[in-house]
């Protein structure tokens, strides 16, 4: 017991007196997870606006499809973009394997379906009076979709910040299509493992607490833009 | 002429909303659809405001037919508003839900702040411009729901059934709202009501809607008064409603055999023809002793049962036949009714409205 609270002060001094190991993995696994996070989303709003605003056949195939995929095995992800980007794969001679931009891209490929379902799903919570509202004051289909998106602002942030937190906390792909080199695809879920396979618990530790961190601010932040923005608005 | 429908039918499913659906509405006029709830007035009103397509038929707005495609339909509807029943608001300000159908036409600068202003002055909403719409009660939603069509100063307004979900306060205030928007835009309403009343009040021409079909269109005096068929007798009121026999037509004053008693009334219709007697309570006027009046119908009747929303009374009596009265409570009370008073009905042969049957 004493050694876990050994290590988890040791972590706390890390993270405090601002260990460059800490902090430089934190940065490039923040920027590989938000640039996954927000390319995903730049795709993942408009597909889900597109399925949820029109009908056509085997629209509920695809949706059930896609709630599928939100318990894609993260291995399973690193396996295929390995296969397909190692250099006897079909897309070798893009020559991306262990480097931070396949690492974006595998995690896009992790959190898109989890975006698109859970933006369907908030589109869906949006009776269709609202809809018909902006039909009836003129808005054509784009306007319309624009609207009601906006009206489901707050659960979209949801979607997207719950796809930031699989990107964030995965290690399956990083570490197959990562590699986990030092310095260039390590990142905090890789190094974690690593570091504790070789005894080194606490910047295992350390590196978990600011995981949990980021997991709290994800939980927290749509509440809170929703509380402010409704404080702003006179009730 | 603003609005043709010719042959209009919409099925959902195996169920067929409207048939043949055929009317015409002027420009200017304020032209009221009432009928029983689930009659198909929606409906309608949704195929005027071209959120949906009808299985067959036709709709002219200004002599042009209504377009299929997209962008055609999208330019039509801009000239319309519709105010549906239970008015779904945007979660923002009041200000943003009144503003939103101009910014979608582009409207910017003075021009909107000034028309949105207007409109929430002349619904009574001045103040609440900064307000979250989300938190307004169900007479004030209605009011923004208003503000947001009148906003747009639309060719034809479109108001399905806008006092239909609120309290009897907040439907007399938004019901003098709305004669009060129709009177300033000074343009083509369509609305519907299950409320005959409200309807009567607000209409230049009703139309009656009754299971998909419309089955009569005319002003209040001749919906309410001389109703064309059992089920719009019904529907407007007509707490009398009698089946019999023409007996005999003597230069336009009929007799109709209702259930071995006679009643008289105006019609050209012959001898022999089964009909319906129709006979509003109000037309019913009671005495305690008889005495000779110019009505052609007086009959002896025994009071059966008195229901009283003062300042009314509907008086229910047996003369062979089943008839209602409605009188005030005061005259009730003067003339000391109670059930089993023997008392004198009358009414005048013009009183009565005939309907082949």
């Amino acid at each position: 017991m004493s050694e876990i609270i050994d290590s988890f002060v040791t972590a706390l001094d890390m993270i405090f007196s601002g260990d460059a190991e800490v902090w430089s993995i934190t940065a490039r696994t923040l920027a590989i997870s938000l640039s996954a996070t927000i390319l995903a989303a730049l795709i993942s709003i408009p597909i889900a606006c597109l399925i949820h605003f029109n009908n056509f056949r085997g629209k509920v195939a695809l949706v059930t499809i896609l709630q599928t995929f939100y318990a894609l095995p993260t291995v399973l992800v690193g396996l295929l973009l390995y296969q397909f980007f190692s250099s006897s794969g079909p897309l070798g001679s893009l020559d991306i394997l262990f480097t931070p931009t396949l690492m974006v891209i595998g995690q896009m490929v992790l959190i898109a379906p989890l975006m698109i379902g859970l933006t369907i799903s908030a589109l869906s919570g949006i009776g269709h009076e609202i809809r018909e509202t902006t039909l009836t004051l003129g808005a054509g289909r784009i306007q319309m979709a624009r609207t009601v998106l906006l009206e489901t602002r707050y659960a979209v942030l949801s979607a997207v910040l719950i796809g930031f937190g699989r990107a964030i906390s995965e290690v399956g792909v990083a570490i197959m299509i990562g590699g986990n080199i030092a310095g260039y695809t390590r990142i905090l879920t890789t190094t974690i493992a690593l570091e504790t396979s070789q005894g080194n618990f606490e910047l295992s530790m350390a590196l978990g607490i600011i995981l949990l961190v980021v997991a709290l601010v994800v939980i927290i932040t749509p509440s809170w833009i929703q509380f402010r923005s409704n404080r702003s608005l006179k009730r | 002429m603003l609005l043709e429908i010719k042959g209009i039918n919409q099925r959902f499913g195996d169920n067929d909303i409207l048939k043949d659906i055929n009317m015409e509405i002027k420009q200017g006029e304020t032209f009221v659809i009432i009928g029983p709830t689930g009659s198909g007035k929606t409906t309608l009103l949704r195929l005027i405001g071209l959120l949906d397509k009808p299985v067959s038929g036709r709709i002219y707005f200004k002599g042009q037919e209504m377009p299929d495609s997209a962008r055609a339909r999208l330019a039509l509807r801009r000239r319309m508003a519709m105010v549906s029943q239970k008015p779904a608001v945007f979660n923002t300000t009041v200000y943003n839900n009144v503003a939103y159908g101009l910014r979608i036409r582009k409207e910017k600068g003075a021009g909107l702040r000034d028309r949105v202003t207007n409109a929430l002055e002349t619904v009574g909403l001045a103040g609440y411009e900064k307000r979250n719409a989300r938190s307004l009660s169900g007479g004030e939603t209605q009011r923004v729901a208003l503000a947001r069509a009148m906003v747009l100063q639309p060719e034809l307004l479109l108001l399905d059934e806008p006092t239909a979900n609120l309290d009897p306060g907040s439907t007399a205030n938004v019901e003098k709202l709305i004669a009060q928007v129709i009177r300033k835009l000074d343009t083509t309403v369509i609305m519907t009501t299950h409320d005959m009343f409200q309807g009567q009040r607000l209409a230049e021409r009703m139309g009656v809607i009754v299971a998909g079909e419309m089955q009569q269109t005319g002003n209040p005096r001749e919906i309410f008064g001389l109703p064309q068929s059992r089920d719009i007798a019904e529907f407007v009121g007509v707490e009398n409603i009698l089946e019999g026999t023409i007996k005999s037509n003597d230069g336009g004053v009929i007799t109709v055999g209702i259930n071995g008693a006679e009643i008289q009334a105006i019609s050209d219709l012959d001898p022999g023809v089964n009909v319906y007697a129709c006979i509003r309570p109000e037309e019913i006027v009671l005495a305690r002793k008889t005495d000779k009046t110019s009505a052609r119908n007086t009959y002896a009747a025994e009071i059966t049962r008195i229901v009283s929303f003062a300042p009314l009374a509907h008086v229910h009596m047996d003369c062979g036949f089943p008839l209602v009265a409605l009188i005030t409570v005061k005259s009730a009370e003067e003339m000391g009714l109670q059930i089993g008073t023997p008392v004198y009905a009358y009414f005048k042969a013009t009183g009565v409205h005939i309907i082949p049957r």
